[in-house]
């Protein structure tokens, strides 16, 4: 193996060097500096993320085992991205609050091991690295969740996380043995070839499948969602709900469309009837929220039950709006979980009413919100409506009608409880409004960032059609 | 043919808009109105330089004038139909640049003394540079597509500087009206679009227009109601054109939008905006002259020439100058459309197109002169009214001999430049329809008498004792009059047949004697009129109108068009259907929609209960929702 095919690792690569660079840093730092650490990650993880774009050749590793091509390495991007974004938005809390415990360099080393954990999840050529990836992608995560230890509902969650993330790794292992036991392979490509119809495989798949259902969240594999949401910190609240969700949604398509496509008459169904429980159930239950992290918490199961329609549809058109969407969500549900994170950072205020009259006193805030909300509710001309659009054309172009109806309606349903925010933030007075208060410069990028993503992505067509013609390998 | 920085002349009027809004407050009027200016000024050297490049240089090819286009496909459709973004270059783009740029740069150097000390100074500049971008864009598109969001474009910028003045609440009316009767005119161009976009499968200038092309040959293949989809399509669009370039009965708007600052009126309700229904006509001519046999071209024609004679009547007994000069210009666009409405396509045949294309260019300079005039006049008297003003001529000596040269031209007396244009639109108008011709030569004559009619009442009449007295206007006022002054002067000899035609090959035009002094002198007898009614003051003109009674407070009251929409909106559509309607969606709809509501939040109310918190039951519904999943698909469904 030369040194060539390392660099089709790169992504991993680099990010383990990062991680290690970090330890290092952590050692080498003085005390009293110890905040530089997230100048020196950011730094890190910013370099990281434009040497990620330089081109990668379509190979394999290791037998087969790791797998990259183009559609692939974008997407890694794409995860990149957002981390980064994240990251700059999480930059102002790390600071001021888990630096003193001194818990800085952890933040960083865990969050980076469960993006790593998601490279391998998405490059994997076989079920057994799959698998690894998964369990590395979800594990640092617990622990993240459970960051802030001075809190109970923080602790809470943390053990509901690892409980249910165990629960699911459990069933889904279950499942890939199963399909190890009918096609006597782990490979994607050999199971591709023998996998037949039969009860034990749909059996093999119904268990693989609720266990990557746990980390969508779809209905009813999507409990743990809400309370989770809330007891975490927000920033690793934005990392499950739009990272974490992004990439085993990104996976699952993969899968379905290439070693599990013989089994299609059967997922399509499974699909169909998740979908419409997802997106309705999702609804539902965030239509009566207060908080605006449990609010976000069932929106982002609603939009998960979207991207299946997109999934649903099969072809190379349903992949690229699949891929399409959720970089449009990665970008509208980090803008309004950071704009709940500078809140919350700043007054501690996370309750929905707390944001009346919002406009008023810190109107560039309510306008990223703004975006961010009609973005996910789907307004145009901003990207979300051209991403739920296309999913439905997806859908509609294999003959699912009645599918796509439902999600119209539900669509509807959500601008309710999306314009109840904007509501709050542009009409309600409020005789305690959140004073006006001006975020520091790695959180104001942050949202910058966003903001341009949600108005760009949506009008700069060739985007769409560079990731068209990536999701060729699906025709 | 080098493109590239054609695509800055729209970006650079782009980034001063953004510029401007962004820093609003925080930056020094005077500084604004500087930004303003050199940004446009960019802007025209650059239209200036293309239009020399592309007529002298590289646009002739073998005697015909090309068509150059850069564009990116913007929304994919199918193979044929998408939506593009670009520029496209002939002759019509071309000349619409040059008109653009001097009208556009002309009002921004006058603004800066006509709006010295105004509070929105730097809102005013950001919005005319907002303008001038959507303007360009409109005339640059290539399909009709991007020709759509453009027209929409303007018409925003329209709306914002005609309310410029938020507090008046006439002014947020006007603001209003326009909008709205344009957007009504422009879900007719929508429709066209789209069913073009249907039946063509194409936005494509370019294709649509070819004469060679299916579009064009196969008009006939699908038919609706006795006429071509692509014919209903074409009359669709006009009606939009119409909406836009004040025809009747969609003018109602353009007398109202006149309360918007003058160099605002000078610049999009006389030269630029309002001609765009006709340069849509224009840019669609050969889908217009062929399919269907140019039936839609007839009803341009009839809407042209009544919207001339209509507009020029009225014109003569308005007493506010700025409407007058409003009325003025629908007539003129009245003239466009009927020289179109009257054109053949080949050589000579086509002289009406050219005509049009002619007075277009000859009209922005002369129109947006006198507006420009008629501002410096209010600047100094502060009113719009013909009553508060006489005598000027010895405070505003500038202001009098530029306001001159314009009523001229416009008037047609050679040499000044309506003279050439209005020839040949006559000229053209003779050979094809004689009704018409007459039509357009006894405007010609009420053209020539209203004008002098508020010539004479300005500046010279009664000789009125003023509290303060008038001064002429400063220099950045005074320069932008002399500039479009002589550009109405020599505008007219410019050879605009062999630049500008129909099948782009340029043909030699000739005077008709005959034609041309019938019409100078039905336009000296309208200039001996207005001197005989008002060069002094007499109470001949009150006892005209006396005379005439009943015929003259119709005409004065606009022929009651006014009352009449507001009639059929408030009376019959908001009463007898609106309200009705009204109360079916309160009870109803919004009542079946309430109870849906309710119902899902009730619902959701009920199912809250099963996210009890206890992890218990998440594992529970966790491995019940696998097992019904794997019960239902492996028994039932299989």
């Amino acid at each position: 193996m030369s040194l060539n095919s390392f660099l089709l690792m790169r992504h991993e690569i680099l990010l383990l060097a990062i991680t290690l660079l970090l330890i290092v840093g952590e050692i080498f730092i003085p005390k009293h500096k110890k905040g530089s650490i997230v100048h020196l990650a950011l730094f890190l993880f910013g370099i990281h993320t434009v040497v990620g774009f330089l081109a990668i050749e379509e190979s394999s590793l290791f037998g087969g085992m790791f797998q990259t091509n183009n559609l692939i390495h974008f997407f890694k991007n794409t995860l990149n991205i957002g981390v980064l974004v994240l990251l700059l938005q999480s930059a102002d809390w790390i600071q001021e609050k888990i630096v003193q415990k001194n818990k800085g360099t952890e933040f960083f080393i865990l969050l980076f091991s469960s993006l790593l954990g998601m490279y391998f999840m998405i490059s994997a050529g076989d079920f057994l690295m799959f698998y690894i990836g998964l369990e590395l992608a979800t594990l640092p995560v617990a622990a993240l969740v459970a960051y802030e230890t001075s809190k109970r509902i923080s602790s809470e969650a943390g053990i509901k996380f690892i409980l249910s993330a165990g629960f699911a790794s459990g069933v889904a292992l279950f499942g890939i043995s199963l399909l190890y036991a009918t096609t006597g392979s782990i490979y994607f490509n050999e199971v591709m070839e023998v996998i037949t119809s039969n009860n034990l495989t749909i059996l093999a798949f119904i268990l693989f499948f609720t266990g990557l259902s746990f980390k969508i969240s779809l209905v009813p594999f999507h409990f743990w969602t809400a309370d989770v949401y809330e007891g975490a910190p927000i920033s690793v609240a934005s990392y499950l709900s739009v990272i974490s969700k992004g990439a085993a949604a990104f996976i699952l398509m993969i899968l379905l469309f290439t070693v599990l496509k013989p089994l299609m008459h059967v997922w399509e169904n499974i699909i169909y009837v998740v979908a419409i429980a997802t997106m309705t159930i999702g609804n539902l239950f965030a239509l009566r929220q207060k908080n605006m992290k449990r609010f976000l918490a069932y929106s982002s199961i609603a939009q998960a039950g979207f991207i299946l329609l997109g999934l649903i549809a099969g072809t190379q058109l349903g992949a690229a709006t699949v891929v399409y969407f959720i970089l449009i969500y990665i970008f509208s549900n980090l803008a309004a979980f950071g704009v709940v994170q500078a809140i919350s950072l700043k007054t501690g205020k996370e309750n929905m009413d707390d944001y009346n009259g919002l406009y008023r006193t810190n109107p560039k805030l309510s306008l990223v919100m703004m975006l961010a909300l009609f973005s996910l509710a789907g307004i145009p001309p901003v990207a979300g409506f051209f991403g739920k659009f296309f999913l439905f054309t997806a859908a509609a172009s294999q003959g699912y009608y009645f599918l796509v109806f439902i999600a119209v309606v539900n669509a509807t349903i959500s601008l309710y409880y999306y314009l109840l925010v904007i509501r709050a933030m542009f009409i309600r007075n409020s005789d305690d409004p959140i004073p006006y208060f001006k975020n520091k410069i790695y959180m104001r990028l942050g949202l910058l960032i966003t903001a341009i993503g949600i108005l760009v992505l949506g009008l700069y067509s060739p985007l769409y059609d560079y990731i068209y013609e990536l999701s060729s390998i699906f025709s | 043919m080098n493109l590239s920085y054609i695509l800055l002349i729209p970006l650079i009027p782009l980034a001063v808009f953004l510029l401007l809004g962004f820093l609003n407050k925080k930056i020094k009027p005077a500084v604004s109105g500087y930004i303003g200016v050199l940004g446009l000024s960019a802007s025209s050297l650059l239209s200036f330089y293309a239009a020399y490049q592309y007529f002298f240089v590289h646009g002739k090819v073998a005697g015909v004038f090309q068509t150059f286009v850069e564009k990116t496909v913007w929304l994919n459709f199918t193979e044929t139909l998408h939506i593009d973004m670009g520029i496209l270059i002939d002759p019509i783009s071309v000349m619409m640049l040059v008109v653009v740029s001097t009208v556009s740069l002309m009002v921004h150097i006058y603004s800066r003394g006509y709006m010295k000390g105004d509070d929105g100074y730097t809102r005013f500049f950001a919005y005319l540079s907002l303008f001038s971008f959507s303007m360009y864009g409109l005339v640059l598109a290539t399909n009709l597509f991007q020709i759509y969001i453009f027209w929409e474009l303007v018409g925003v910028s329209s709306y914002l500087l005609i309310g410029f003045y938020y507090t008046k609440t006439s002014a947020i009316a006007a603001a209003k009206k326009a909008f709205i009767v344009t957007r009504f005119a422009d879900m007719g161009f929508l429709i066209g679009i789209l069913i073009i976009g249907y039946y063509a499968g194409t936005f494509d200038f370019e294709t649509l227009n070819n004469p060679e092309g299916s579009v064009i040959l196969n008009w006939a293949s699908t038919s609706f109601m006795g006429l071509s989809v692509i014919t209903w399509a074409l009359i669709l669009m006009f009606v939009g054109g119409a909406g836009k370039s004040a025809m009747f009965p969609l003018h109602i708007w353009l007398p109202d939008a006149m309360e918007g600052p003058t160099p605002v009126s000078a610049l999009i309700h006389a030269a630029t905006m309002v001609v765009a229904g006709v340069y849509l006509v224009a840019r669609l001519f050969p889908m217009y002259y062929f399919v269907e046999d140019g039936f839609v071209l007839n009803i341009v024609a009839y809407v042209g020439a009544f919207s001339c004679v209509f507009a020029a009547i009225i014109a003569i007994t308005q007493n506010d100058i700025k409407r007058v000069l409003a009325f003025s210009t629908m007539s003129q666009i009245g003239y466009m459309m009927l020289a179109l409405g009257v054109s053949s396509y080949d050589g000579h045949e086509g002289v009406g197109y050219m005509a049009s294309m002619f007075h277009l260019f000859t009209h922005a300079m002369f129109k947006a002169l006198l507006f420009l005039g008629a501002g410096s006049v209010i600047h100094a008297v502060h009113s719009n009214y013909l009553k508060d003003m006489g005598g000027l001529r010895k405070y505003m000596p500038i202001t009098n001999i530029t306001f001159l040269i314009a009523a001229l031209a416009i008037a047609g007396v050679p040499p000044f430049a309506g003279f050439w244009s209005k020839d040949e639109i006559l000229v053209a108008a003779f050979e094809q329809n004689k009704l018409i011709y007459f039509v357009g030569l006894f405007v010609a004559g009420l053209t020539a008498f209203y004008i002098f009619r508020i010539y004479f009442g300005i500046f010279w009449g009664k000789d009125k004792k003023y509290e303060h007295a008038p001064k002429e206007s400063p220099l950045s006022m005074t320069i932008p009059l002399i500039v479009l002054a002589i550009m109405s002067i020599v505008g007219g000899f410019i050879p605009f047949s062999e630049f500008i035609t129909a099948d782009r090959s340029g043909f030699e035009a000739h005077l008709n004697y005959p034609l041309a002094a019938a019409a100078v002198s039905v336009g000296l007898i309208g200039i001996i009129l207005a001197w005989v009614f008002y060069k002094k003051e007499n109470d001949l003109a009150v006892r005209f109108s006396n005379a005439f009674g009943i015929f003259y407070k119709w005409t004065f009251r606009k022929f009651y068009f006014d009352e009449v929409y507001m009639f059929v909106t408030k009376k019959i559509i908001f009463k007898r259907v609106s309200a009705p309607i009204a109360f079916f969606d309160k009870k109803y709809v919004d009542g079946t929609m309430e109870g849906i509501g309710n119902k899902t939040v009730m619902i959701s109310e009920k199912i809250k209960g099963m996210q009890s918190g206890r992890f218990q039951d998440y594992a529970f519904s966790f491995i019940a929702g696998t097992v019904v999943i794997a019960l239902v698909f492996i028994y039932m469904w299989n």
